[in-house]
């Protein structure tokens, strides 16, 4: 559906140049909820602007649906962005017009009727659980309801794609919950790839079923959710799953000054009483420093961050018991803060 | 000393005053649109950034605006002839009038447009809208409450500026103000002048910001 190819992007400053994206490749399939997600500055947002060309890349291929963006002039560019659909975290909604018009909007400079592109409307105003707003102003909204508007309104053209640029990150956990749903709901209902920038583990792990991992610029790791929450590989991907936890925001400096490995349990491993016999088996407690269980991807995991004895024979020991028995183990030592 | 002539003669001058006032006012925003429109869209943060048409027109709305109207006026006195025909009377001060208010109305165009969340912008070209789109259905739409607030300060300056059109016979209340109680001492006649261009000033303000208020949809 989306496919990049060696994608750069580089702004020229007065401080000299700036490295945006680097190289990115990258194949995001049909009927995808792919997350990109990285820490502020590490070139995300300008990653999604590229899958609408807002910014041009400096280099590489943008393939939507086959077509290759830069190809395009200007008049049919605008034509294929009718395709893609793009929702923003602050909603970007026209402050001077109600919620229909903001909707009709889209379809009214594709040169719809008013009347069809009022009938679109409502049918989307059904979708997005907003019926009673249609004439309200969007000063008038919650945050949530603006966002809905903001996803009709991104709806109005039926496009294949929806581009999320920290589409929930305005928004509090609980409101954020109820948009993700409706977007896993609009994917799943109207087959639309939808494409999700964010900061946030949580968000990803909520909906996605493939992510990306942007750091300084380059994607670094990138692959199914359940992997990437199982196994990351990279630095930053460790750093994100371990961050996942807005609660307790200083368990990373902690850890890393302790001994501590982060397992993850599958479904079949949940068995054995793993941690049980490895303090039997060693003769030497662990500390439990975190136990959750997370959703990802709509399949439990278990999750455990263990602080393992100084001995770091017994700790070497340890860690390769618990790999014996299929956990995924990382070692949370050394994590860059 | 408030016989009949006196007062048709005020009246008349109300008259003048709004005459020159709104056929300059109507007349700047003529050329300060597009003007206004052309800066905003031309900057470097525009949707359109031009950097030599910017230049041009930032460059020439700033002389324009720093020539004190007074002078401006005298210069141009061929221009206005050549334009209707004589240099002096109500109809021919709308000509400097215009001149001298077609950048600082541009000024003011340009500033309400650019008061636009960038945001919004970068919706509307996500959902395929060109320059000329987002020019007229999301910059002046979202803007036009900025807008007609910088309408109702334009005709207060306008105004004021009409009052110096006795200088080449323009007529108007600031004419009469000047020739009855500057020239011949007859303060009473100025202080009326004045007071009535009080209140036209108050008119012009309080409906310019009832009707953007009304217009105004970011209000609960």
């Amino acid at each position: 559906m989306i496919t990049l190819n060696n994608v750069s992007k580089t702004y020229t400053t007065k401080d000299g140049e700036v490295h945006a994206l680097r190289d990115v490749s990258l194949t995001i399939e049909k009927g995808d909820i792919f997350g990109i997600i990285g820490m502020s500055g590490a070139g995300k947002s300008t990653l999604v602007r590229c899958l609408n060309f807002l910014e041009r890349p400096t280099s590489g291929a943008v393939l939507v649906d086959g077509k290759d963006l830069s190809l395009l002039g200007e008049k049919q560019l605008r034509a294929e962005r009718r395709n893609i659909g793009m929702i923003f975290q602050h909603f970007n909604l026209l402050m001077q017009k109600n919620v229909t018009d903001n909707i009709c909007f889209p379809l009214r400079i594709a040169g719809t009727s008013k009347a069809a592109a009022r009938k679109r409307a409502e049918e989307l105003l059904e979708i997005v659980g907003l019926t009673d707003k249609a004439s309200a102003y969007p000063i008038q909204l919650s945050g949530g309801q603006k966002q809905r508007v903001a996803i009709a309104r991104a709806l109005a053209t039926n496009p294949k794609i929806l581009l999320c640029d920290e589409a929930t990150s305005a928004l509090d956990p609980q409101t954020t919950k109820a948009i993700l749903a409706l977007l896993k709901e609009i994917n799943e209902k109207y087959g639309i790839t939808i494409v999700i920038i964010t900061h946030e583990m949580a968000v990803v792990r909520e909906i996605c079923n493939r992510v990306g991992i942007i750091g300084d610029g380059r994607l670094v790791e990138h692959g199914s959710v359940l992997d990437v929450f199982s196994h990351p590989q990279s630095q930053e991907a460790k750093e994100l799953v371990l961050r996942t936890n807005n609660e307790n925001p200083d368990l990373v400096e902690t850890l890393e000054t302790r001994n501590c490995v982060r397992i993850v349990f599958s479904e079949n491993s949940s068995y054995e009483p793993v941690i049980a016999n490895m303090v039997l088996r060693f003769g030497s407690p662990v500390n439990i420093l975190k136990a959750d269980t997370k959703n990802v991807s709509g399949i439990a995991r278990g999750e455990m961050i263990l602080g393992l004895p100084e001995d770091r024979e017994i700790a070497r020991g340890m860690i390769k018991y618990l790999k014996e028995r299929n956990l995924a183990v990382e070692e949370v030592t050394g994590y860059v803060g | 000393m408030w016989d009949k002539a006196v007062i048709e003669m005020i009246i008349r001058g109300i008259g003048e005053t709004l005459y020159m006032t709104l056929a300059s006012t109507l007349l700047g925003y003529l050329f300060g649109l597009p003007l206004g429109v052309a800066l905003a869209v031309t900057d470097k943060t525009g949707i359109k950034p031009n950097a030599v048409v910017y230049k041009v027109l930032d460059f020439i709305s700033n002389i324009i605006r720093s020539i004190p109207f007074l002078i401006l006026l005298i210069v141009l006195i061929p221009f206005t002839r050549a334009i209707v025909g004589k240099s002096y009377g109500s109809t021919a001060t709308i000509v400097p009038l215009v001149v001298a208010a077609t950048p600082f109305i541009g000024r003011m165009i340009e500033s309400s447009l650019k008061e636009v969340d960038g945001g919004v912008i970068e919706a509307a070209q996500s959902m395929g809208a060109g320059p000329f789109t987002i020019i007229f259905r999301v910059l002046l739409v979202e803007a036009r409450t900025s807008i007609l607030v910088g309408a109702t300060i334009a005709i207060g300056t306008i105004l004021g500026y009409s009052a110096m059109a006795g200088t080449v016979g323009g007529g108007g209340l600031g004419d009469i103000a000047i020739r009855y109680g500057y020239h011949r001492y007859q303060a009473d006649i100025m202080i009326v002048t004045v007071i009535l261009l009080i209140v036209l000033v108050q008119i012009f303000q309080t409906v310019g910001m009832y009707i953007s208020n009304k217009l105004d949809r970011r209000k609960r």
